[in-house]
């Protein structure tokens, strides 16, 4: 009977384990997917990028005690509204969309969107040009939403991560990418990204692209968001904004 | 080849031991939900035997909703719900956010699944048990608790046995579905060192030699389990199913 | 099945009120607006569900009968491989599968630039031919294994009585041994159906817009979470249903009998 007793409290504290949270540990999310320059794995099994370099010193500028959590991307906004995190800094767009839904603190990084494709390939970023391609996205972002509203006569395919799309760009599944300019960038200049090259950044639509990435928290959240926002306005004060930003761009992205 | 090695290998730069990890927490996941899912099944299986009309009735609703719903849907919806539920009563209670953690939250979602399954295996294998043998404790005068612990648990063991075998493969290969809700487990881990390598094809096969090891490790072991079970019955072989 | 008199009982009236009850609440209360825009897509989704699950199954069970075949009576270098494939099938998870046949093999293709003026490259930069391989391969495993029972369990008796008034060894499989064994399996083949069914929406992993992926679209163009879930699993539930009473029907056809209880498997 030892055994048994053991085994179900074990289940039990595994279940409901860590109890009720202390009221300073904020937890921030990220997307579980990599999102390389951003954040992504390394073998040993820490988070490593840009934007965690960003959360922690946003984090220790506000002086906020924060944990880094991973949830899935396509999740996240549930993620948030359900309270298993308290705050989104996963390069998610402010758009009119999501402040329908949550709360969002002063951006910082601003970078265009752009479309992506083979080198051999003659594409322009315009609509006419995608017409009859095979477009790839990924899903819950501000890409999905333009692609949808813009590239009416493409076919648009659904990613659950823009690392699926790169791949599939990379095997010529698909003739172009709608994403980030940085994280393509990056990618362009990769081994994987070799086939391609960033033909240019599609039409600005502020109500749908957004202005600038910004912290998400829940409605109602207004200590967390002013503490984030000072944090935020500290580091870029300070200049270790731009210190991290160096040690992965050239060039400034807010 | 050389390549492949290089990036299988447990220490970093190489990402196996990221793979191993992956395969514990999937393991823990696979076993709590499969502790929590017998549980749910024994009681699910005596309350669809000898419950009363509502339990019956109910229990069928739960046995038939989640054997239709497909995994993936139901750990959405249970994910999501779930944790909605418990911060809400928390603070209906006057507590604060209660945390779940994430081998927790998939233990518990998989657990449901895994109970109703289970309350159909169990309630079989009880079904198969000669009554006789129960009547025969009963007429001894022995209470309800210990017939379910001394007699009807062990005659129904050989029973249950392969169907309970079966759950837990479907339970560790069940835990790679928690992927799509960001849980780290052993075909997240993969698909992070793969994109990070892109060595896709490498960490595929790699994670697909990880999980056959664990059904055929463990299928040796339920085969044990089974003779044991099965210890002094006699042979059901010779059935045509 | 369910006659009219067993759902008169005063518990199951009130537990039918309670539900009806708790169907009007989420009509009213919670949000349903985003239906019309998202119909026309929704019954594509559904379309494409039904005929993955339709053409996967009767692909898989074709593929399913010379893999029992073989197990149950071939020689070993048949039986052999066979047996490997439905150990390895059964033994990874179907999302790895279908990842290491979309993905994997997807980031071999730059090596062979000759893939993409091949004539299958069409359907190579497709999605849904590797869900149909993945879901048919995986089908095939699990009911390959059912088969080699089945056929395993035809009585010898007749196969020796075929044998001794000289039928010729096709006629004999097409005419007794598959047909019993055929019979011998269908009370599994519906669960296994629904469990086919059960593993379509995996596809969405892989860019096939299933129903599925149209309720994913649906969370992440809305953000509501509940309603497109719950539609979902009612939809699920009701195919799973007809899959049931399909096979009911058939087994009572066939078999002349069928089992009391209409549970699911």
């Amino acid at each position: 009977m030892n055994v048994k007793k053991l085994l179900a409290s074990g289940l039990a504290a595994a279940i409901f384990s860590a109890g009720v949270v202390s009221a300073e540990e904020v937890k921030i999310g990220i997307a579980a997917e990599p999102y390389p320059p951003f954040a992504s794995l390394d073998s040993s099994g820490t988070w490593v990028g840009w934007e965690i370099d960003v959360i922690n010193a946003v984090c220790a500028a506000a002086e906020l005690d924060c944990v880094i959590t991973p949830v899935a991307w396509d999740g996240i906004i549930p993620s948030l509204t359900g309270q298993q995190i308290d705050a989104i800094m996963a390069s998610m767009s402010i758009t009119e969309e999501r402040l329908k839904t949550i709360d969002f603190s002063d951006p910082y990084y601003n970078t265009p969107a752009v479309i992506v494709a083979d080198k051999s390939m003659d594409i322009e970023a315009t609509p006419e040009s995608l017409a009859g391609k095979v477009v790839g996205i990924q899903a819950s972002t501000i890409h999905q939403a333009y692609a949808q509203e813009y590239f009416k006569d493409s076919e648009l395919r659904v990613y659950q991560t823009q690392d699926e799309a790169n791949q599939d760009l990379f095997a010529g599944r698909i003739d172009a990418t709608q994403a980030d300019s940085i994280a393509m960038a990056d990618f362009v200049n990769s081994d994987a990204g070799a086939c391609c090259e960033i033909k240019g950044a599609v039409a600005d639509d502020p109500v749908i692209l957004g202005r600038g990435v910004g912290a998400g928290v829940r409605k109602g959240q207004d200590d967390l968001l002013e503490a984030l926002n000072k944090g935020i306005a500290a580091i870029l004060a300070d200049g270790t904004h731009e210190k991290i930003t160096s040690n992965y761009f050239s060039a400034s992205i807010y | 080849m050389a390549q492949s090695a290089e990036l299988l290998s447990l220490s970093p730069p190489g990402w196996g031991g990221n793979l191993l990890r992956g395969l514990s927490h999937s393991l823990q996941i696979a076993f709590g939900a499969y502790a929590l899912g017998l549980v749910i099944g024994l009681f699910g299986a005596y309350g669809k035997l000898y419950g009363g009309k509502v339990t019956r009735d109910l229990l069928a609703i739960y046995t038939t909703v989640i054997r239709a719903v497909p995994e993936l849907v139901l750990i959405l919806i249970l994910y999501y719900v779930g944790s909605d539920i418990i911060n809400k009563i928390s603070a209906a209670m006057g507590g604060g956010r209660v945390e779940v953690s994430g081998v927790g939250a998939g233990i518990w979602v998989l657990g449901i699944v895994q109970g109703a399954y289970a309350t159909e295996v169990l309630r079989g294998a009880i079904q198969a048990v000669p009554p006789g043998q129960i009547e025969a404790a009963k007429s001894f005068g022995m209470p309800a608790f210990m017939t379910m612990r001394r007699v009807t648990i062990p005659a129904m063991m050989s029973f249950a046995v392969p169907g309970l075998a079966n759950l837990w493969l479907i339970a560790t290969k069940d835990t790679a579905l928690l992927a799509v809700v960001g849980f780290n487990e052993l075909t997240l881990e993969t698909r992070q060192a793969a994109s990070s390598t892109r060595a896709y094809f490498t960490f595929f096969l790699a994670a697909g030699f990880l999980y056959l090891m664990v059904t055929l490790f463990s299928g040796g072991i339920f085969a044990r389990i089974e003779k044991w079970a099965r210890r002094g019955q006699p042979s059901l072989k010779g059935g045509s199913r | 099945m369910i006659d009219f008199k067993s759902l008169m009982q005063p518990h199951r009236i009130v537990m039918m009120l309670i539900f009806t009850g708790i169907v009007i609440w989420c009509a009213v209360s919670l949000q349903w607006d985003w239906i019309p825009k998202y119909g026309p897509l929704a019954l594509q989704g559904i379309w494409t569900t039904i005929w993955l699950l339709v053409v996967t199954v009767v692909l898989g069970f074709l593929l399913a009968v010379p893999l029992g075949l073989a197990q149950a009576v071939g020689p070993w270098y048949l039986a052999a491989p066979a047996k490997a494939f439905c150990t390895i099938i059964r033994g990874t998870p179907l999302l790895l599968q279908l990842w290491l046949l979309y993905y994997g093999l997807g980031s071999l293709f730059p090596q062979f630039p000759w893939i993409r003026s091949s004539e299958l490259w069409p359907y190579l930069r497709q999605a849904w031919p590797y869900a149909v391989l993945a879901l048919t391969l995986s089908y095939a495993g699990y009911e390959g294994e059912v088969m080699r029972g089945a056929f395993k369990g035809v009585a010898k008796g007749q196969l020796e009585a075929a044998k001794s008034f000289g039928m010729p060894r096709l006629t004999m499989f097409r005419r007794i041994w598959l047909p019993q064994a055929i019979r011998n399996v269908l009370p599994t083949l519906g669960g296994e159906t629904i469990l086919q069914l059960k593993a379509t929406p995996l596809v969405a992993t892989i860019t096939v817009v299933d129903i599925y992926a149209v309720s994913s679209r649906v969370r992440s163009d809305t953000f509501i979470i509940y309603e497109p879930l719950l539609l979902l699993a009612v939809f699920y539930i009701l195919v799973a249903g007809v899959i049931a009473l399909g096979f009911h029907w058939l087994e009572v056809k066939v078999l002349g009998t069928g089992r009391r209880n209409g549970s699911f498997g």
